[in-house]
């Protein structure tokens, strides 16, 4: 008899709890999708979607009413984490991967390669990122304006002084760590969440000059006609650019085709993500990597063993800077095109969503994540309108359900045995 | 030189008008920071989707619908309070609440992402393109213009914008003042813990003060779609960059601090925009952020933190 009471209670709590739910949902979705705002020349009218709200108030009604019943049944999600391999296995393994990377372009399609350039661009920028928020904790939301210096860097020195790609490319680097560095000295001792809302600021004001300095910089029109980069000084053109040069496809006899620049410019990406993850693997085992994660996980246990957090901050948010410099280069010479457009917040916003997703910290999750969030836009063209939608959701999602990542990072520790 | 002093009252009275529009926005900001130490990112979009509610009100109810102006726009005020008040009652239940106990970066970036969620949801439901609002309030005040002075311009919707924020700014100070509900969430932004071991509801003066936050910034966006007569669903993220810096020039956590902040900085802009150049008014506001988080991080009004092991 008792049992049947607390189920009787039960079921009504249930109920209660979801048509509670369904008002709430009711609400929400009546301003946003179910009066539907219509412009009748000068005035707006309103044309009502009742059915969408209807299936919206019903599939919340039903969800919330199954929750309780559903929420245990469901096996708890257990993601793979890193496998490991023996050292030996490893190399074999890592070699087989970036044999198949750097063979496969040559049977790939073009618009493929095109993606997987994308791709690379932002694997080079996450590892970036990674150093400044995974390895050391400091959330920067301005990273997108190292990147635009990067890019700017490289296209004003064409623009004003002819510079060549390959030229230009340790300056890019360089401009942008010294960016990092001016305007990391000062905000650095910030907490966390105030450092975060300065960067962005930067990042923004960044964005905003390029704007305005019409000048120097084109304005929101930005500067075209950035030369591609050459193959050891032979340019991958049709005719060569100066009289009596010779160009990459004349050199080495072939027959001119638009897929060699593809191509190149895909194994470019490739070398420049691989020298990232090279440099950042490299780093993160060296006194300062340690630091940087020190840092990370207490700053008063971090100076009160005398280190000093202002040079440890400072150090990983210039070379994080310098990344995106190289990123920012690659990405103008690239499309042969530089505007503020492609610079905004929302950019900053992915290269952070690819390292919270991957496993801050974790640099194949950074990976990973990058391929999944440049990849699966491109393959759901048709829902290119929900893109941004479903990104938003996504990053709610992962910190609500896995905070630590699709793949996150494994410390390195050994076991005493007893 | 003698158009100097009317066009600088001008310039005041503009920054007035937008400073108090920031003031509604910073006080939400300000509160939640207050209470659980996070900023929460979406706000700017709480105050956008109060701009929506007004217009789907608006139109709903008709321009030419019969009924007298000041009605329809305390309805439009009243049904956008209310539906944001549920739109951030559901945020901070979905995006923050399980969240409660971890990291600091945890909620910030779940915050972001619930920013990007809504703008496209808005966007997503009623078009990402500018809507036309119509002029409810139309006619101005002047003063001067004789002989080809500068004459001073005051719209009856801006006005209208100074006395409802004014208004509400005497009411939410009375209610934390005097309301349990303010007690609580006073000695909530004290101590939490404390709070909680003396019976106080934590969970509830939380969802209060997200709700709250909601409705103030709610109303901060039908005034200003009433001004401006103009919107779309990427109005929040600006608005709310600024709010922030508003809060944080004030001290954040400090509720007198938010309103003094906030006109400090739309005097600051507007007057950045008629004396330097109107393109560089962002840029002024953000370098103000930068400049106020280098040298007094704890803002105008606000108390020192100190961190303890």
């Amino acid at each position: 008899m008792a049992h049947t009471t607390t189920s009787s209670t039960d079921i009504r709590g249930a109920l209660r709890g979801a048509i509670t739910a369904t008002v709430l949902a009711a609400i929400v979705l009546l301003p946003s999708f179910t009066l539907h705002l219509e412009r009748a020349g000068a005035r707006t009218t309103i044309a009502p979607h009742w059915s969408t709200l209807a299936w919206g108030c019903l599939a919340v009604f039903v969800v919330q009413l199954l929750r309780p019943l559903l929420l245990p049944r469901f096996p708890t999600v257990k993601l793979p984490s890193l496998p490991c391999f023996e050292p030996g296995r490893h190399r074999a393994l890592m070699l087989a991967v970036l044999v198949a990377a750097v063979v496969w372009p040559f049977f790939g399609g073009r618009n493929s390669i095109d993606i997987a350039t994308l791709t690379l661009i932002y694997v080079m920028l996450g590892l970036g990122l990674n150093i400044v928020v995974g390895f050391a904790g400091l959330l920067d939301l301005g990273f997108v304006g190292f990147y635009a210096t990067g890019a700017y860097t490289f296209a004003l020195l064409y623009h004003w002084a002819g510079w060549s790609f390959w030229e230009a490319l340790p300056f890019t680097g360089a401009m942008s760590a010294l960016f990092g560095f001016v305007l990391g000295f000062p905000v650095l001792r910030l907490r966390g969440d105030y450092l975060a809302i300065v960067t962005l600021g930067f990042g923004e004001i960044i964005r905003l000059l390029l704007v305005n300095l019409v000048g120097l910089t084109g304005g929101p029109d930005g500067i075209a006609g950035l030369p591609k980069p050459t193959v050891f000084g032979l340019p991958m053109t049709r005719n060569p650019a100066v009289e009596g040069g010779t160009t990459f496809h004349q050199f080495f006899g072939l027959e001119f085709n638009t897929i060699h620049v593809v191509i190149f410019l895909y194994l470019m990406a490739l070398t420049l993500a691989c020298i990232t993850l090279y440099v950042s693997n490299r780093l993160i085992r060296m006194p300062i990597g340690r630091s940087w994660e020190a840092l990370r996980e207490d700053e008063i246990a971090c100076r009160s063993l005398g280190l000093n957090p202002m040079k440890i901050k400072l150090s990983a948010f210039t070379l994080g800077a310098m990344f995106a410099g190289f990123g920012g280069a690659f990405f103008a010479a690239r499309q042969g095109i530089v505007n503020p457009e492609s610079f905004t917040f929302i950019e900053s916003a992915l290269i952070l969503a690819i390292v919270v997703l991957g496993g801050m910290g974790s640099q194949l999750g950074v990976i990973v994540a990058a391929i999944v969030l440049t990849v699966l836009p491109e393959l759901a063209r048709e829902f290119s309108q929900y893109r941004m939608l479903i990104f938003g959701l996504v990053m709610i999602v992962m910190m609500v359900w896995r905070p630590q990542g699709l793949l996150p990072m494994k410390r390195h520790q050994v076991e005493v045995p007893r | 030189m003698s158009n100097f002093l009317p066009e600088l009252l001008q310039q005041l009275f503009n920054g007035l008008s937008l400073g108090a529009i920031y003031a509604l926005i910073a006080i939400g900001y300000t509160m939640v920071y207050g209470i659980i130490g996070m900023i929460n990112f979406a706000h700017g979009e709480i105050y956008m989707i109060g701009a929506y509610v007004g217009l789907v009100t608006l139109s709903a109810v008709g321009v030419q619908g019969g009924l007298p102006v000041w009605l329809v726009i305390t309805l439009m005020i009243l049904i956008a309070v209310l539906v944001t008040a549920v739109y951030g009652y559901a945020v901070e239940q979905l995006a923050y609440r399980p969240l409660r106990d971890s990291p600091r970066l945890v909620p910030l970036i779940s915050a972001i992402g619930m920013s990007i969620f809504l703008q496209n949801w808005m966007a997503l439901g009623q078009g990402a393109r500018d809507m036309a609002v119509p002029a409810l309030i139309p006619g101005a005040m002047r003063f001067g213009g004789e002989g080809g002075g500068f004459e001073i311009f005051i719209p009856y919707a801006r006005v209208l914008v100074i006395a409802v924020t004014v208004v509400l700014m005497v009411l939410l100070t009375l209610y934390i003042r005097n309301s349990r509900m303010g007690r609580a969430s006073r000695a909530c932004s004290q101590d939490m813990h404390m709070a909680n071991l003396l019976g106080i509801d934590t969970n509830r003066v939380i969802s209060f003060t997200f709700v709250l936050g909601a409705m103030l910034a709610a109303v901060g966006g039908v005034l200003i779609a009433l001004a401006v007569g103009k919107l779309n669903p990427f109005i929040g993220f600006i608005a709310g960059i600024k709010a922030f810096t508003a809060a944080v020039l004030g001290g954040i956590g400090s509720i007198p601090g938010a309103m003094l902040g906030g006109v400090i900085l739309g005097i600051a802009e507007t007057l950045a925009a008629a004396y330097i150049s109107s393109e560089y008014k962002d840029i002024v506001a953000f370098l103000l952020l930068v400049l106020i988080l280098m040298f007094r991080p704890t803002g105008l009004l606000g108390k020192p933190e100190v961190e303890k092991v």
